[in-house]
């Protein structure tokens, strides 16, 4: 499963388990408006570093703070290289 | 440092700017009004050698009882919005309470305290101002425990004894992440009051692009929150609504990354940590830009506040902390040499201390504390679990999440699957438990270490 796949399955999956309706996803769309709150996202980047093996949040020297669905896919992909 | 001495807030606003004003998301009030007019619906004077329990949904209608009530109740007690309904009773009964101040339709929750009084943001005029003649017992409760949380009671000297007691020469507008009924909320709230500056409050349930594009629009320039409140702001594509000139966090421990995100969000603003709690008071601010603390800074006595480190925690002794507990039953909150164990774990590495966690492994999700042990006895219940560890693990977006290490009772008869039994054991834990305190993840072992002592080897 490509990394995008992967987020895209993990953030239906966290959505489901909080109870929580998942936005239309979109590259444009901020993250904070895809349906997960702080919580919900802090699971997410868990669950992705124990799938992708890599939270670019925590690991990078320049770690920048994703705004857009966008942002954060690309953190992974660029990540995962 | 020059400190307020023990003047009611009635004092501090007796001079009040005119353009001083408290902000929600609904409505405005000049402070100066409160200096001939009242919140309570003419009903101060009856609270007057009470003990009376501050309620009320808003954090501005809390803001302006506190100003009318200090120094005229006989005490204070604060209660933050998220406290669990059923520890009510116990609160009441142990605060002494014989009023309460709502300013909604709650007063079915306190149908056994003798005075409802009603705050409303409107301020009416009124010509009798009680003298505010008391030395008021401030009784702020802690986030930290399990089941009735705890009161420490403070003074307003000690509240405000890391307040610059002069007012901003320029124009300061506050704002707070924060809920102003917590320590580190409060500690803004009382910056802004008595420095005369105005107060941006958040409102309930109020999304996080709103409440950003309504401190955009008030000009605020000094904000504060927790390393959480700051990195979900980060995310937000409505942090450019804001430009404060200083930036404040704490309540958690600030990392280098959120520390470096905001002078990069915000590259002409003074960006600093702070380290405070509800027992230990205001003990230190950073403002090197660097995570961690000065190894220095427990050389002598800093503005009032001496440290020390005993067996990895931090005691702070200083005239901010708490006096006591309201009953002896919660234990004493201070040694015999009058310092407060805060129970954060420090480290040092070279010439700085960092944080490292809390004393019995408590997890601190964006200020959401968690006890290990009320997550593993949820996991026990499980009929195959033989014993389990929580402990936290880190988290860029929250600070720590919630992870469990399980140990499965030997099976006589072919073995579910382990996903299965995972899946049941989280399912326990959703029924059982809030989202926050759910493991993000469960991992099976062969045993877990036990200490000594028989207990549990909790690490960091």
């Amino acid at each position: 499963m490509s990394v995008r796949l992967t987020i895209m399955d993990q953030m239906a999956q966290v959505a489901r388990e909080h109870g929580k309706t998942l936005a239309p996803l979109d590259d444009n769309l901020a993250l904070l408006d895809s349906g997960l709150d702080s919580l919900g996202i802090a699971v997410l980047v868990a669950r992705l570093e124990d799938r992708l093996g890599v939270d670019p949040f925590t690991t990078s020297d320049d770690v920048q703070f994703p705004v857009t669905i966008g942002d954060f896919v690309r953190a992974y992909e660029n990540g995962a290289r | 440092m020059a400190r307020a001495e023990a003047l009611s807030l009635r004092h501090h606003i007796e001079n009040a700017p005119a353009d001083q004003f408290f902000f929600d998301r609904a409505t405005t009030v000049g402070v100066a009004d409160l200096n001939r007019g009242t919140s309570l619906n003419g009903r101060l004077a009856v609270l007057a050698g009470r003990s009376v329990l501050i309620a009320t949904t808003s954090q501005l209608t809390s803001g302006l009882a506190l100003i009318e009530l200090d120094g005229v109740a006989r005490r204070i007690t604060i209660l933050p919005p998220d406290v669990d309904p059923a520890h009510l009773g116990a609160l009441i009964a142990t605060a002494e309470v014989d009023a309460v101040v709502v300013d909604g339709d709650t007063s079915v929750l306190f149908s056994n305290v003798p005075l409802v009084v009603t705050c409303t943001p409107h301020i009416a005029p009124s010509e009798h101002v009680p003298r505010a003649g008391l030395v008021t017992e401030w009784v702020l409760l802690t986030s930290g425990t399990t089941g009735v949380p705890k009161m420490a009671v403070h003074s307003i000297a000690g509240l405000a004894a890391a307040v610059p007691p002069q007012k901003f020469s320029e124009t300061v507008v506050w704002a707070t992440f924060y809920d102003i009924r917590r320590y580190g909320g409060l500690q803004i709230f009382l910056r802004a009051l008595i420095g005369g500056a105005s107060l941006i409050l958040s409102s309930a349930g109020e999304p996080i692009a709103d409440h950003l594009g309504r401190l955009g629009r008030h000009g605020v320039t000094h904000l504060s929150g927790t390393p959480s409140h700051w990195r979900r702001a980060l995310m937000s594509p409505d942090i450019g609504k804001i430009a404060p000139g200083y930036v404040r966090l704490s309540g958690e421990i600030s990392d280098q990354a959120v520390l470096d995100n905001l002078r990069a969000a915000f590259p002409n603003s003074s960006v600093g940590h702070a380290y405070a709690s509800t027992e230990a008071g205001v003990a230190f601010a950073v403002n090197d830009g660097l995570a961690g603390f000065p190894a220095a800074y427990f050389d002598g006595v800093r503005d009032g506040v001496e440290m020390k480190v005993v067996e990895g925690s931090l005691h702070i002794r200083s005239p901010g902390t708490a006096s006591r507990y309201v009953t002896p039953q919660s234990g004493p909150l201070l040694d015999t040499d009058r310092f407060v164990d805060t129970g954060d774990m420090v480290e040092r590495r070279g010439d700085r201390y960092f944080f490292v966690g809390r004393k019995g492994g408590i997890i601190n999700i964006g200020g959401l504390k968690v006890h290990p042990e009320e997550v593993e006895a949820v996991i026990n219940r499980h009929p195959l679990v033989r014993m389990s560890l929580v402990r936290s693990r880190q988290s860029p977006i929250t600070g720590a999440i919630v992870v469990a290490e399980v140990v499965l009772k030997p099976a006589d008869q072919p073995a579910p699957k382990e996903a299965e039994v995972r899946n049941d054991i989280l399912r326990l834990c959703r029924d059982a438990l809030p989202r926050h305190k759910v493991p993000v993840s469960i991992s099976f072992v062969p045993a877990l270490a036990v200490a000594a002592t028989g207990k549990l080897a909790r690490r960091g």
